[in-house]
């Protein structure tokens, strides 16, 4: 399998720098849009603001740089922590924040099972100190047409896979997020089939973009990201990437998926960002980066052009 | 005194336009940096959503006048339909420019991609398309000039307005319709209100033949 060097942002996506404007100037910027659109003058974005500081949250030690970050500006911690899809705890994009304040993180436990040598259950500090922490600065995608680019801290998801000895028939891995109704307010509505569950095809969860993630802003991860341990699949829209996981099962067949389950029709199992496959109601040619006053255009695989050897032959019109 | 009170409503209609100035510019209103960070973390689909759930909420107003003011027998409150109309109509006039200019920044050949292809938009405009004749024919002269019975057909429009309206939104949300089907409850209330009031009648006269009957005899008697 070919899998090409992690590539750089194209040189199409970076704004000029005399483009840029401060953040929030939002009038101003609507203002010089009037006047960008008169003189033909596109790319205009808020500023990114400095590297963007964590949450005062325990921070992770030893953590390596990676290739796979993008020199993107990294969306403000503020934004990622009051701007989430945690249907869990409440479909409003602000109440994850509010909701999972005092949700329990330790004692945590994830379940490693299904077509494994060493069915196990592992304690959540024992997975984080599998291999080295490391940043993975990822542009991530909703699948509602907004983005953000966020320092994840974790390790390849394939690290885990080879501790855990999947045998030759497992095809596939499922992801299940925590049920707890004590704690999950949003799960006592119907909106998705509870438990929150995902998954990947084996070589999709091996590749080494496939990240399992504790940590972001190079602290430990906010309630609302999914602590304690998640997923991130920076390809693919943002929902394929379970959070809170208490297991880890290794299938052979395709495994149901949360979403799909709600509207097979509208997502997908696949789901890969892909700018050309529009949501049966919403366009995804565009995407609004959280920070800036004009949507940009949204890329194939969500600019993660190494994964596309995954899906060589396979039409992703029929399989979105 | 009604004059006062007018006042106070009309200013009363403008509070969610107030509020969302008050959040855009914050506490410090000179400084343009922190403009917009009031709004959270998405200030344009705060505002999409805010003057699109006004709009609704507006439209619903000037539908439950008539109820009201009938059950309650106030005939007064027929004063206050057309501004909860009109502010129905400029809230909604709010939510159409986000969309073209903050949203789809003028893009004429995108928005009409989206009208013929997103049936969530085509709802919402075509809600918005039938309330600017209904804004334009609110006033006294127009009235007259359509006579009153003509008039109040063209205005029977606010229905299809309203429908169209909650369907946009029931066709734009992803899977939690909590919200949505509330504005569907109130406008089926008040729809069913107005099939009664049109219905009842004709029911009555049908089911009740021997009434002149028993008319006569009385008067006999």
């Amino acid at each position: 399998m070919l899998i090409k060097k992690p590539s750089d942002i194209p040189s199409s996506e970076i704004t000029p720098k005399s483009l840029y404007l401060n953040r929030r100037k939002f009038l101003a910027g609507t203002a010089l849009a009037g006047a960008a659109a008169m003189t033909g003058v596109g790319g205009l974005a808020f500023p990114p603001a400095a590297r963007a500081d964590g949450g005062g949250l325990t921070k992770i030690n030893g953590i390596q740089k990676s290739p796979f970050s993008t020199t993107e500006a990294i969306t403000p911690y503020k934004d990622v922590t009051t701007y989430n899809n945690y249907y869990e705890f409440s479909t409003d994009k602000d109440g994850p924040s509010q909701l999972a304040t005092h949700f329990r993180t330790r004692p945590w436990t994830v379940t490693i099972d299904g077509l494994v040598a060493k069915k196990q259950v592992l304690d959540v500090d024992s997975i984080i100190k599998m291999a080295a922490p490391e940043e993975r600065i990822y542009r991530h995608r909703c699948v509602e047409g907004w983005s953000i680019v966020v320092p994840w801290v974790g390790f390849s998801l394939s690290e885990l896979i080879k501790r855990a000895q999947p045998l030759g028939k497992a095809q596939f891995v499922e992801f299940t997020t925590v049920y707890d109704l004590t704690q999950m307010p949003g799960q006592r509505e119907s909106v998705l089939q509870w438990p929150y569950t995902e998954g990947l095809r084996m070589d999709e969860a091996m590749h080494p973009l496939a990240l399992l993630c504790f940590g972001m802003y190079g602290e430990v991860l906010p309630n609302q990201d999914g602590a304690p341990l998640r997923m991130v699949v920076p390809w693919k829209y943002g929902f394929k990437s379970a959070k809170a996981l208490v297991r880890i099962k290794f299938v052979e067949h395709q495994p149901a998926t949360a979403w799909n389950t709600q509207t097979p029709r509208e997502y997908g199992f696949y789901s890969n960002v892909n700018p050309q496959v529009d949501h049966p109601r919403w366009s995804q040619a565009k995407e609004r980066r959280l920070g800036e006053f004009f949507k940009r255009p949204t890329l194939m695989f969500n600019g993660y052009d190494q994964v596309a050897s995954l899906y060589s032959g396979m039409d992703l019109k029929k399989n979105y | 005194m009604i004059r006062w009170f007018k006042v106070v409503v009309f200013l009363g209609c403008l509070g969610p336009l107030a509020r969302l100035l008050w959040r855009f510019f914050g506490a410090h209103p000179t400084d343009m940096q922190t403009w917009g960070a009031g709004l959270g973390a998405n200030p344009i689909e705060f505002i999409t959503h805010s003057t699109g759930d006004w709009t609704l909420i507006f439209l619903l107003a000037t539908l439950s006048i008539t109820p009201l003011r009938k059950l309650t027998r106030q005939p007064w409150l027929i004063r206050y339909r057309r501004m909860l109309g009109l502010f129905a109509f400029f809230y909604a006039t709010l939510h159409f420019l986000t969309y073209i200019w903050l949203d789809k920044f003028f893009d004429l050949h995108e928005m009409l991609a989206d009208v013929a292809k997103r049936k969530f938009i085509t709802a919402g405009f075509t809600g918005f398309v039938l309330l600017i004749p209904l804004a334009l024919t609110s006033t006294r002269g127009w009235i007259a000039r359509l006579g009153g019975k003509r008039w109040q057909a063209l205005h029977r429009l606010i229905y299809v307005s309203a429908i169209a309206g909650v369907v946009h939104y029931i066709w734009l949300v992803k899977s939690d319709l909590h919200k949505p089907l509330e504005y569907a409850f109130v406008l089926g209330v008040l729809l069913a209100y107005r099939v009664i009031v049109w219905a009842a009648p004709k029911f009555r006269a049908k089911k009740e033949p021997s009434l002149p009957v028993r008319g006569v005899k009385t008067s006999e008697g």
